[in-house]
Parts: structure tokens; sequence; C-alpha cells
């Protein structure tokens, strides 16, 4: 299956502070790359010209990933944060509306937040050596076989370590000091079904590991190759199938190539007016393969709903053969439903190639907005009713103090005295005549979507909840930069590993009775290990309740700290993290809501399926792939 | 080995709080400005706040649906009777009552007591844990003064008053029981077993009031002040209430923090001797406490605090609790807590009993007594003193806390605590003897009955050893009882003791062999026994230890002998506890009479019910509830059984050889 991509809201991806501002950089993208004549035109052809790795790429992410994305950070090489000579914060490049921007009260924040001085500086290495790189073992009667099909390949030391990871702390760390013991042995690009399923014919013929990768934006170390595995190791890059087949209009479906990326999708069906309005963070690199293979979740699913949601059909191919359904219908009774299996699957059962998903007409006007809570127990208990009455908008989150004064160290210079002056206004107001405590208050963010009228209703029912819970209106503008931080901080994160600042954010669901009790013993279970593990700087230990559903709500948290007069941070990381999802699971949470199991949360499986569903689980993959050709060792 | 540390334990000094109210004033301590340390998550509240809050908890509204339901009722009505058990039960903190205790109480602990005396360092550990999590005071209960003393310490100290779970029986008390609630008591009844509501309100009560972290919950373990002195086994009840919140990660954690608080002289000694023997406890009422200001005039010493390590619930229960029961359940329905949790629950309940047992001060007027009641009618000054300073090193080799003033000598430390309790022993021509007066010119009966309350009185002071040295003794019993020196025999010895006495002495549950080890450690560590491979044996150098420690466990095992022998002979119908009580107290009271027994300690209802509940665990006797409590039905063959075992083995000593 696809490889794993999903909301990797750890490294938190992209999610652009609007949807339409998305569209535009992303056709930025676009135009910036080239693209294969006729490409634009939504062909049925089975297959295209295969002419092997000289191809034209025709997505945003092209085959050498390194020429546009970083190897050993996040995101595009062009946009990452930096200290200008002046000892300000600034994010560089045009691709974000954050661009070029100085952030005045970041480099205070990340001091007095963290302890860290700018002094103090780690450097990653320059470039990877590919002497240290492990090598390439491919059986030639493979190679051979594998030629005959003229699908593209590359043995090329950079191309392999650069499948050879997702986004998890550690991985990072390793590309920045280290290097993994195992990697794929070979990197191959099927452009269409046909191809997949050739290369799993010849994996099964000559015994091979196949890893499937999409956007590699994995944090669940799913992506890693297990040590132990000793037969060749295939990484399956889908990001060459990636075209809309078709678009259905009558039915308000597209039939999509797996390897997409979100941005592209968008992007294309945007050409014919329409959306599918799946957001996950990571959307600008995560694919549609990804999300089916790690039951993905997007921001706007109160709308469109998550992938399951949106899926109407999938093609995969497994050792076993081709599974699919015969009809593509909202529902159907027959049996449990066999999607179910491949999603969330990881790549454990096959290669997902062709899927048909819901879409719907780009809305017409979008309008973000927010809400100052005095207390983040009076912000739950909103967002309790809000879902209670079922009118969530198509975002609604609620930021801790910390995440909001986080959100406000990223504040970028204000052009004018005016403006400043009306910020002031507003503090004032806010804190002084309304009695918020500035260190206790926190912030819902909100996204409306749909007709004008409809939102504007929509909107007012929202507040008028809000104002019962003791909310403030405070704004699109705080609104917007809510969203906008859950894109910058994956990029973040690469600026902290220059300080000695390491991090990385996790996820759960929970019912809403347990979410304040679940918020609370988390972040203090943090705190208290990185205590007693000898980090000598409190961690920021920060969360949002993320999505609302009936009967709970999705929560993320952002965990951080200053790793100075530590031996082996990524090890004490690791038992923290690990604490933390103890503690998680201790308050009734979940093992994951979106960012799924991978090999880093193995080991609570059988806690959280029982011994006889994770019987269950294997008993599929036994049948489908009884050589466990697809070997990345996910989930069971 | 693990018990090592509890021998070279080091503990913190003690400082005098009564000393700085000798020299001011104390009324303006009692109005002093009392800006306490409280909890930091704590939002305040008014005490009708929390029980509005309680009554309209999820929790007590499920349980008042669910009663409506069944009782075909309106739950108006049934919300009626819960506001009323929340009245009668809430407290009603007020900083008045509190200055007022502050004031009365220094007056009158200053006519009572020499010394209170407090080790600061808990005090200021204590500070810490109040501010981080809620937590959960357990005292040692000997006397009332213990919570009036507690708070009154608490106050001293600016810390966050407790509210106090207290029998309801102080209600009975014209004004002063207002007056405890208005200084926190909250009073909860004896018996609510079936009463759901009740147990529902009470529970929810105290929970909220844990949860926010309003102020420290206290309540004593024991259930009860132990008449004996001797620390009672633990119930469950209200520590399973507070530790929920805990298990139901409502809280990040729970601090539990065992306080000891040791007497030398106890307030109420000759009460709970009269008690003991069946003269029936005064009711708790106003014009009683009013007589009783005679006391005032009288000395009681000092009194030893010692606030022990908070213990972190989290730690405790770190890899012992799955998570699952309370994931799949609404966290406000009523669950009846799963094996594993209670089995969890009573051991943190012995571990606080053992960590007040641990850091419990004995005075040096303990070892006399239990050097004392080895040796009546009469014992050599002298000799006293020399066996006392002995028992002295004794105890501080298996970890007793003795608190013996700096040069004091052995002489003046035997006398002063013969002034301090001349009610209880004199000097008479140079040998101590007890103070049993009128025994010359009174009935058979009358002679015995002094004597009793003597002895019982005296062995109170004795019995605060007991915990200390269960391990070691019951080895050195066990010793003399097994037909051989053999490693198996002696075990399985000490073993049968271990169960006979598990509500006598505090055991931490499921552990013999480690207890049995641990004994054996500390009669090596004292030269009283050897070890070889297969065997245990004492030393001629030890054998003094040996039958010393043999002899002071003497009375419980004789006394258990003459109360078992009465059950298998005496009680062939079912019989209720108020059938039983009289009976085996009049079979003792005849023996005693007679001069065939001297176990004057066999006439202690502590004792007779203790025996009871034992052989009902060892399945001897039946324990069957019936309407209005509980019947018994013996099984001969199994007591006449236990019996053997003891019999076959240890002859009853004739009063003369037991002395040392």
């Amino acid at each position: 299956m696809a490889a794993a991509a999903g909301e990797a809201a750890g490294g938190g991806g992209g999610s652009p502070s609007s949807a339409r501002r998305r569209l535009r950089i992303i056709s930025g993208h676009l135009r910036g790359s080239p693209r294969a004549p006729g490409r634009g035109a939504l062909s049925p052809s089975p297959c295209k010209a295969q002419d092997g790795s000289a191809g034209p790429t025709s997505g945003s992410i092209p085959k050498k990933r390194q020429e546009l994305l970083k190897w050993n950070g996040w995101g595009y090489n062009d946009s990452k944060f930096i200290f200008n000579k002046k000892g300000q914060a600034e994010f560089t490049g045009k691709r974000y509306r954050l661009g070029g921007m100085v952030l005045p009260t970041f480099k205070e924040w990340i001091e007095k937040t963290f302890g860290a001085s700018l002094e103090h500086k780690t450097t990653s290495r320059a470039s990877l050596n590919v002497n240290d790189v492990p090598p390439s073992i491919v059986n030639e009667e493979f190679l051979q076989d594998l030629r005959a099909t003229k699908i593209s390949y590359s043995q090329d030391a950079e191309d392999r370590v650069f499948r050879a990871h997702g986004h998890c702390l550690h991985e990072i760390f390793v590309l920045r000091e280290g290097m993994f013991k195992r990697i794929p042995d070979i990197v191959v690009w099927p452009v269409c079904h046909e191809d997949v399923v050739k290369i799993v014919e010849l994996a099964c013929k000559h015994n091979l590991c196949i890893i499937p990768f999409g956007g590699g934006t994995s944090v669940s170390s799913a992506l890693e190759c297990p040590e132990e595995e000793k037969r060749t190791i295939v990484s399956l890059d889908t990001s060459q199938m990636n075209r809309i087949l078709w678009i259905d209009e009558k039915n308000l479906t597209a039939c999509v190539e797996a390897g997409i990326v979100g941005q592209d999708l968008e992007k294309q069906l945007a050409e014919s007016g329409f959306c599918t309005g799946h957001e996950p963070d990571s959307m600008e690199f995560s694919s549609l393969g990804g999300w089916v293979a790690t039951r993905a979740s997007g921001m706007k699913k109160n709308i469109y709903g998550n992938i399951e949601d949106l899926v109407i059909h999938i093609k995969m191919v497994t050792p076993r053969g081709i599974v699919e359904k015969n009809c593509q219908v909202p529902r159907m009774s027959t049996g449990p439903d066999i999607h179910h299996f491949i999603m969330g699957s990881e790549g454990t059962l096959g290669v997902v190639t062709e899927v048909t998903i819901k879409i719907r007409p780009v809305p017409e006007y979008q309008k973000y907005g927010s809400v100052v809570f005095p207390n983040f127990e009076r912000g739950v208990a909103c967002l309790r009713e809000v879902a209670k009455q079922r009118c969530a908008p198509a975002s609604i989150r609620l930021v801790d103090n910390a995440q909001f004064q986080f959100g406000h160290a990223l504040k970028p210079q204000v052009a004018s005295i005016f403006t400043s002056f009306l910020d002031g206004l507003k503090k004032f107001y806010i804190t002084k005549f309304k009695g918020f405590d500035p260190n206790i208050l926190c912030v819902a963010t909100l996204l409306f979507e749909g007709d004008r009228e409809k939102v504007l209703q929509h909107e007012k029912q929202v507040y008028d909840i809000a104002t019962k819970f003791g909310g403030l209106a405070a704004g699109e503008d705080n609104g917007q930069r809510g969203y906008m931080l859950t894109f910058v901080i994956a990029y973040l994160r690469d600026l902290g590993l220059d300080y000695y600042v390491i991090g990385e954010s996790f996820e759960t669901s929970v019912p809403w009775d347990r979410v304040l009790d679940l918020c609370r013993n988390v972040k203090e279970r943090i705190v208290r290990e990185c205590k007693e593990k000898g980090v000598q700087f409190a961690p920021l230990s920060t969360c949002r309740v993320t999505q609302t559903y009936d009967a709970g709500a999705c929560v993320y948290f952002y965990f951080a700290f200053n790793y100075r007069g530590i031996s082996d941070p990524i090890h004490v990381y690791e038992q923290i993290e690990r604490a933390a999802r103890e503690e998680i699971l201790a308050n009734g949470g979940s093992l994951s809501h979106h960012h799924g199991v991978g090999k880093l949360r193995k080991r609570w499986m059988k806690e959280s399926i029982s011994d006889v569903g994770l019987g269950m689980l294997r008993s599929v993959k036994e049948y489908v792939d009884p050589n466990n050709i697809f070997g990345n060792k996910n989930l069971l | 080995m693990p018990w090592k540390e509890l021998t070279s334990k080091k503990r913190d000094e003690f400082e005098d709080i009564l000393e700085e109210r000798r020299l001011s004033s104390d009324l303006r301590y009692a109005m002093k400005c009392y800006t306490p340390v409280i909890y930091k998550g704590l939002s305040p509240c008014k005490p009708n706040a929390i029980k509005s809050a309680v009554l309209h908890s999820e929790q007590v509204q499920y349980v008042i649906k669910q009663l409506a339901k069944e009782m075909g009722e309106s739950p108006d009505i049934i919300q009626e009777e819960a506001t009323e058990i929340l009245d009668e039960m809430g407290h009603r903190m007020q900083l008045g009552a509190v200055r007022f205790f502050a004031f009365t109480l220094s007056k009158i602990f200053k006519q009572l007591f020499q010394r209170v005396c407090v080790n600061e360092e808990g005090m200021q550990r204590l500070q810490h844990a109040i501010q981080e999590h809620p937590v959960v005071l357990l005292p040692s209960h000997r006397s009332y003064v213990d919570f009036l003393m507690l708070s009154y310490l608490l106050y001293t100290y600016d810390l966050a008053l407790p509210v106090i779970a207290a029998g309801i029986d102080f209600l009975g008390m014209k004004i002063v029981g207002e007056l405890l609630r208005r200084a926190g008591a909250f009073f909860m009844r004896r018996s609510f077993g079936g009463n759901r509501l009740y147990w529902a309100v009470f529970a929810e009560y105290v929970k909220t009031m844990l949860r926010s972290g309003y102020a420290p919950i206290e309540f004593f373990l024991e259930g009860t002040r132990s008449r004996t002195a001797k620390t009672l086994t633990p119930k469950f009840g209200l520590l399973s209430i507070v530790m929920e919140p805990f298990f139901k990660r409502e809280v990040f954690d729970t601090y539990l923090v065992p306080i000891s608080i040791s007497y030398e002289r106890i307030l109420e000694e000759s009460l709970y001797a009269y008690e003991l023997l069946g003269v029936p406890k005064p009711k708790e009422s106003t014009s009683g406490l009013l007589k009783a200001r005679r006391i005032l005039s009288d000395n009681f010493g000092t009194i030893h605090i010692y606030v022990g390590q908070p213990v972190s619930l989290r730690t405790l229960a770190s890899g012992r609790i799955s998570r699952c029961p309370y994931n799949l359940v609404p966290r406000h329905l009523p669950q009846k807590p799963s094996e594993d949790i209670q089995e969890f629950v009573s051991d943190v309940a012995y571990k606080m009993e053992l960590l007040q047992i641990e850091n419990m001060v004995l005075s040096p007027w303990v070892l006399v007594a239990a050097v004392l009641l080895q040796n009546l009618p009469a014992m050599e000054f002298e000799l006293l003193i020399e066996k006392t300073l002995w028992l002295k090193g004794l105890t501080q080799t298996f970890g007793g806390f003795i608190e013996w003033p700096d040069n004091l000598c052995a002489k003046k430390a035997v006398l002063s605590g013969l002034t301090l309790h001349s009610n209880i022993a004199g000097l008479v021509d140079g040998h101590v003897v007890l103070n049993d007066k009128g025994v010359e010119d009174g009935a058979v009966g009358e002679i015995v009955f002094r004597h009793a309350l003597a002895v019982l009185m005296c062995a109170t002071y004795r019995n605060q050893l007991l915990n200390v040295f269960v391990r070691p003794a019951l080895v050195a019993v066990a010793l003399q009882m097994a037909p051989s020196f053999r490693k198996e025999e002696v075990y399985s010895c000490f073993n049968f003791l271990r169960d006979v006495f598990s509500n006598e002495f505090i055991f931490f549950p499921g552990i013999s062999l480690k207890d049995f080890e641990e004994g054996c450690f500390l009669l090596t560590k004292c030269d009283a026994i050897q070890t070889s491979q297969q065997e245990i044996y004492p030393t001629d150098k030890g054998s003094g230890t040996v039958s010393f420690l043999s002899a002071m466990f003497r009375p419980f095992v004789e006394g258990y002998q003459l109360i078992f022998r009465y059950l298998s002979k005496e009680m062939k119908e079912a019989f209720t506890e108020k059938q039983f009580i009289p009976g085996v107290r009049n079979f003792v009271f005849q023996l005693l009479e007679k001069g065939s027994t001297q176990c004057y300690e066999a006439l202690s209802s502590d004792m007779q019910k203790n025996a009871l509940s034992a052989l009902v665990q060892l399945g001897a006797v039946k324990k069957k509830k019936i309407p209005s409590g509980f019947t018994y039905n013996v099984n001969q063959e199994a007591v006449s059984k236990i019996l053997d075992m003891f019999d076959a083995r240890i002859p009853v000593q004739k009063p003369v050889a037991a002395r040392l």
C-alpha cells in the first residue's frame, strides 16, 4: 500500500492559513515546475509513456526529491526560519505568507521558553556522506527482469537514503548526525497501476521486500527499514502515479492515482471547479495513497469527512492479486467493509494504486475567526456544546495558553503604528476590562466555509454559543495566524535543532468527559518526566483540541525541550514520549487518532485492540501476503 | 538485604512548638495573619458550594435516579434525603472557629503537655506536597487529641487546614459537635454499607474536596482510636474513596502522608482500660467533656508528631493497575473495584500503617513497662534500670525510634517515667510495683479487676513496642514451639503464628517468608540466633534475648489459647459477638479468680475480638450475616486442631517461670 503519509502533523507540513491562499501558493509551485505536455487533459489511457528514469515529472514533487526538498529537515529547500544579522527571527522564501517577514518577539520567546541561547548552536553536517551509506544489494536476475518492464529505477545512494525515513525526530537526527543501519537497496518509480502489478509479481518471484513510499511525511517510523531484513528492499515510490483519471460530475466523484500529493490534487480539481476538502496538515507533501494507508484526517473533516468518509473505491495490488469492489456506491451491506482492511494497513498488505474519492464544488466563501476564553476549561465546554449542537464550522480548534503565546511569538512586525495601537487596545480590553488573565486565557480558532449567507448565519450561531461560555470574539487575524502555526511548526523544529531544542508532536482521541483531565495529566507527565530525566529547563508542553466529534475530540500535543547537558537526547526524548503515550492510554485516550501506529507505537497494539483483534488482523495479513513481501513490519 | 535500611534510617530532628507558645501571647497567635499554603490548582470556594456541587454531581444524580426508579418514588424526595445527608455530614470551616480553637487549644495543651515535638523537615515536605497535589493525611489514632493537635499544628505552620472525617457520635455533643464542624470536621455514620444513597453522597463529598484540592483530607486508617495503643488493622473504605480520583485520572497524583503521633502518657488511658474490661464507654457528651476537665491539672508529658515522607500514589500504582476497567465505563457510574484494585488498596493501607509504626516515637517508659510486665508483682529498681537499658539497645537494633533525651542517665529516665505514670506503677521499698490500690481489702473479684486494670494500662505502653518486635519475636516463639531447629519447621511455626495473629499485629499481606527472613536477620544481628544452611538455633549468649522476646508475646499466645479453649468447649450453638464477649470474659475471670491462669490480658475485649476474627479467617469459625449483624458458628474440630498446634508444643507456662 502506498507509503505512510497521512497527516504528518507532527512534522505538521503545510496547513496554509487559507485554502484559497493555499491554492495560490500551490499554483505558484506548479507554474515553476515543468509540466508534461498534455498532462492537464484527463485521459483514461491506462499508462503513460514509459521512458525510464529520465521521464518528465508532472507533480509538484520530482523524482529527485532533494532538488526541491530539504534532505535533512522539513519542507522546501528555500523555506526556513533563520536569525538574521540583527538577531531577529525571519522566515525565508516566497512560498508562504510568512515568507520574508521579520518576527520581532520570537527570539525572546524561544529564549524564555527553552532557556536556549543563540550562542549555543549545533550544526547538521552539510551534505550526505555517500561513503557511509549501506551498499545496494540487488540480485542481477531481478534487475534484468526489472529492466525488461521499462520501469524507472535507481540504486543511487541519495535516492535510497531519502526514502529510508519519515519525519520522526530520531529519523531527522540520524540524517543530521549519523546513518541508518538499513535503507532500501533500490528505488522504483511505477507510473501506473500495471507497473505496480509487474513490480509486485517480480518481488514475489524473486522473494524481495517492498516498502511503498508516498509523500514520506510519516511520523510513526513506518518508513524505516527493518534492520534484520535480509532480502533486497525495494522502495516503491508512487510519486509518478499522480494523474486524475476521470471526474464524474454527476456523482461528484473522481478517480485518482494514489501517488498524487494533496496540493496537486486540489489544484487540478480546482481547474474543474472542485475540491476534495481533505486537508491534513501535511497536504503539500503527503499522498492520497498515504492517506488511505494511515486512515488520515483532514482539518476540515467537519464538512468533508475523514478519509474513510471520502473514499468510494480503492484498488490495491497485493501478492495475492488485486483487491477492489465491483461498483462505486455510497454504501453496501456485503459483510465487513474490505476498505477497512486497507485503510490503516500502513503498507503491510499491498500498494494502493487508484482511489475513487468524493469531490465537492469549491466553496464560494471562506472566513476565519477566533474566540478568546478566560480559561481552557471554558473553552473545552464551549467546543463540547458546539459538537453537541452539531454546528461545528469547517474547522474549530482550541489552543491552550502556552500555544496561544507560541502563536503570539510568531506575529510578524506590525506595519503601522495604527495597527499596533489597535492591538494594544484589544489587549487592554481583554485583560483589563474583561479581566482575562493573559497567562490563563486560551483561544479557539475557527474556519467557516460555504455559501456567503450561510457562513454568516453559521458564524453567528457559533459566536452566540461561545458567548455563553464567556468567550469573546477576537478577530479573523488571530484565527488565521492560528492555522498558520500548524504549518510553520514543522519548519520550526529544524530551527530548534540548530539550538539544542528538540521536539515533536503527537495526538490522540478521547471522550469528551475526559478531555480536560487528559490534557492536564499528559502535560504534567511530560514536565515531570523531563525533570526526572535531567532536562535542565522546563519543557514546552502544550496541547490543542483540534477536532470535535459527537462523542469526543482529537487532542494534539506539542512537546519540546532544550537538551543541553544531556548526553543522549534522543533516548531521553523517546523515553518521555513513551511515558506521555502511557499517560494518554491511562487517561482513556486512543493510541492514535490519525498518525497511525507504524513501528513507533506497535507495543501498545495488543492493549489497544485485544489479542483476538490482533489475531484477526494477522490472519488477513497471512492470507494476503503469506511470504511477507510487504515486510515493513508496521502495525502488527 | 532490604531491611537493613530500616535500622540505619536517618530520622529528622524534633522541635517543640509549645516553647514559642509559652513565650508569647496566645491571643495574638490566634489572631495572627493566616494565609496558608494551598494547592496550586485550587479555585477557592465556600463549604456550601462544595455541598451543592456534590448534590448536583453526575455521580449523586445517577444514584438518585436509580433509587427513584427502583423504589417508585419521585427523585425530588430522594434528592431531599441527599440534601439532609449532606447537611448532617458537611463541614463548615470558618476562620473564626479555627482562631477560637487556636486560642483555647494553646491554653489547654500548655496545661496538659510538657512539650509538643514536631519534625520540622516533615512539615516542610508537607508544605511542598500540599502545593503540588491533593494530600491525604493519615495519622495514627490513639486519642481524641490527635486531630485537634494536627489541625493546631497545621495552623501553626501556616498550612491549609485539613477537613477531617469524624464519627457521627460527635454530633451528639452539644456545641462541641458544631464547633468541630466549623473547624473542618465532617461526619460519617459508623456503618452505611447498605445505604447506597449515603455511600454515594459521602464518597462524592470526599472526592469533590480531594479533586479540587480544597483542603488536605484527614482520616484514620485504623478507623477508631486504638484502645491498646497497638496499631489496629486498617479499614479500607475511605482509603479506596480517596484513591479513586487518581485511578480515574481525575487528578494527576495524590500524596498519602503517614503521620505518627505518640503520647508519653495517653489522655484516655484509664478510660480505655475500663472499656476493654467491659465497663461501657461513656457516650460523647459535652457535660462529660466538662467533667473531664479535672484532668487539666494532670501532667501528660510529651507528644511526638512525626510527619512522614509524602508517598506518591502514582508511584505506588505504577505498573500495578490495569487501566482498562476505568476506560470502558463512564466515570460517574458507581463501579465495584476489581480484585486487583482491592488488593492494591489493602497493600497501600498496610504500607501506610507500617510507615506510621516505623516513625512512631517510643519513650523510655515504654521500655520500662515492657520489662515490668515480665516481672510482676515486684521488681528490684536497680534491676529494672539495667534491663531497661538493655532493652533500649535491643529496640534500636530492631529499628525502634526511641527518643531518649541526650545525656539523660537511665536512672533518671526510669524515675521520670515512674513519676509521670504514678497512677500505674510506683516505687515501694526499692521495688517497683503495679499500682493496684484497694487490693488488700476487696473481694477476690475486686482484686482481680483492680489488678487487671493496672496490667492493661501498663500493657498499653508495652504494646507500642510490639509491632517493632513482632517479626523477630515470633521467630523466637517459633523456635520454642518447633519440634526441632530445622528451618522449615521453625518457619512453619512462624507462619502459623503470623496467621493466627494477623489481626493483632500489622503484617504486610502475603510476604510471610520475607517477614521470617527479616525476623531471623534481626535476631542474628543481635547475636541471639545463628543460622546454618538447614538450621536456626539460639546461641548461648542469646538465650536471654530469645526468652525475653517470647515472654513479651506470651500474653498473646496464652490469651489466644484461653479464648480458643472457651470457644471449643463452651460454644456449641450459634452466637453473636454480644454474647461472646461477656461469655469469654466470665470464663477468663473465673480462671483468674481460681488462680489457674495469670493471663490478665485475656480479659481485654480487643484481644477477644481479634482472636475470634482470626478463627474466622482460618476457617475454624463460620461468620454469617443476619439482619441484625453477624452470628458465629464454631467448628469444634478445627479449633481443637489449632489449639493442638499451640498446646502440643508449648505447655502453658507457670507464672514463676515467666520471670526473666
